[in-house]
């Protein structure tokens, strides 16, 4: 039943958002693939899936080379909606998510990471 | 055998500093200050099932309201891009900054020596979870200049966490608390392998 709401469903406190946060997700709140706020999208070639629906249009033409929170800004959506659409993308085969450091990476992958920062702050 | 390094598949395409303090103390000043778009903001959906969450009795109704995160990025080279994130400090967003301090490089507690019992949130947090962090006075220009090692007593932090002194404002203020955080980060991940 559309009356039926699901638990935390949000009171919309942005005049940016239109409907319902986590109705465009169908009520999903859990995104199927792993999606930090800094992750890098990359859109891939449309060319394998067909159509999408006009939000996730919306989400297509703005992800590219930008991160998972820069989208949301974007597209005016709370983060975890946008993640939830942004995972739907990458199963889709419509976007692709760049490396960054999580919880299983190596000392020499953070190692790594924290060395090119320092390299380019200094730079700056 | 020399192809090993550079087609790394697991090289980190960007990365996140924090950015922590009470409202007021300079957070998203500093975010502008040397982010190369405006600082953005977005939200992060807050329900009232979380302890405390109440004192956001803005939002008439109980249910779920949003708190904002305003967010700059810095192009490090073609291959790095580096996000700040300026985080209300108060205990009731920590369940929000789990999902913002995993991965991050460290983080700048930014503190207003007028109210300094601010910060103390944000270091508890730290201190619990292991995220590197430095301590920076917002200097502002009324305010009195205590020495750095009374802020340090003051706010009982554990030797060796660096407290500078910084001017949200300015670029070139704001970039030396970046690579000290950063370099933090790095003597803290070395001692942790004993390297």
């Amino acid at each position: 039943m559309a009356t039926e709401t699901p638990p935390g469903d949000p009171v919309d406190a942005s005049a940016a958002v239109r409907v319902r946060p986590f109705t465009l997700t169908a009520g999903r709140t859990k995104p199927r693939v792993e999606l930090p706020v800094e992750a890098t999208l990359r859109r891939l070639g449309s060319a394998s899936a067909g159509p999408v629906e006009a939000h996730l249009t919306r989400i297509l033409e703005v992800c590219d080379r930008r991160s998972v929170a820069e989208v949301a800004a974007l597209v005016a959506m709370p983060i975890g909606v946008v993640r939830v659409l942004l995972a739907d993308l990458v199963e889709l085969g419509q976007v692709r998510v760049q490396t960054t450091i999580q919880e299983d990476s190596t000392y020499a992958e953070r190692r790594d990471l924290i060395e090119r920062t320092l390299r380019g702050l200094r730079t700056l | 055998m020399d192809s090993a390094r550079s087609s790394d598949p697991r090289t980190a395409a960007s990365t996140k500093i924090v950015v922590a303090g009470g409202f007021g103390v300079g957070k998203t000043t500093l975010v502008g200050t040397v982010s190369e778009i405006m600082p953005l903001r977005t939200e992060a959906l807050v329900t009232n099932q979380s302890e405390g969450i109440d004192d956001l009795a803005a939002v008439p109704r109980k249910g779920t309201t949003t708190v904002a995160m305003d967010f700059g990025r810095i192009t490090l080279g073609e291959d790095l891009v580096l996000y700040l994130f300026g985080t209300p400090g108060q205990r009731r967003f920590w369940f929000m900054w789990d999902d913002l301090c995993l991965g991050a490089i460290g983080a700048i507690v930014l503190v207003d020596t007028e109210r300094l019992d601010e910060a103390f949130s944000p270091l508890d947090y730290f201190e619990q979870r292991g995220l590197p962090f430095i301590v920076a006075v917002n200097q502002f220009e009324d305010a009195a200049q205590y020495p750095l090692e009374d802020v340090a007593a003051a706010l009982a932090l554990s030797p060796g966490t660096p407290v500078i002194r910084i001017d949200a404002r300015r670029r070139e203020s704001v970039k030396q608390a970046l690579v000290r955080v950063t370099e933090f980060s790095l003597e803290r991940l070395s001692a942790a392998v004993g390297a």
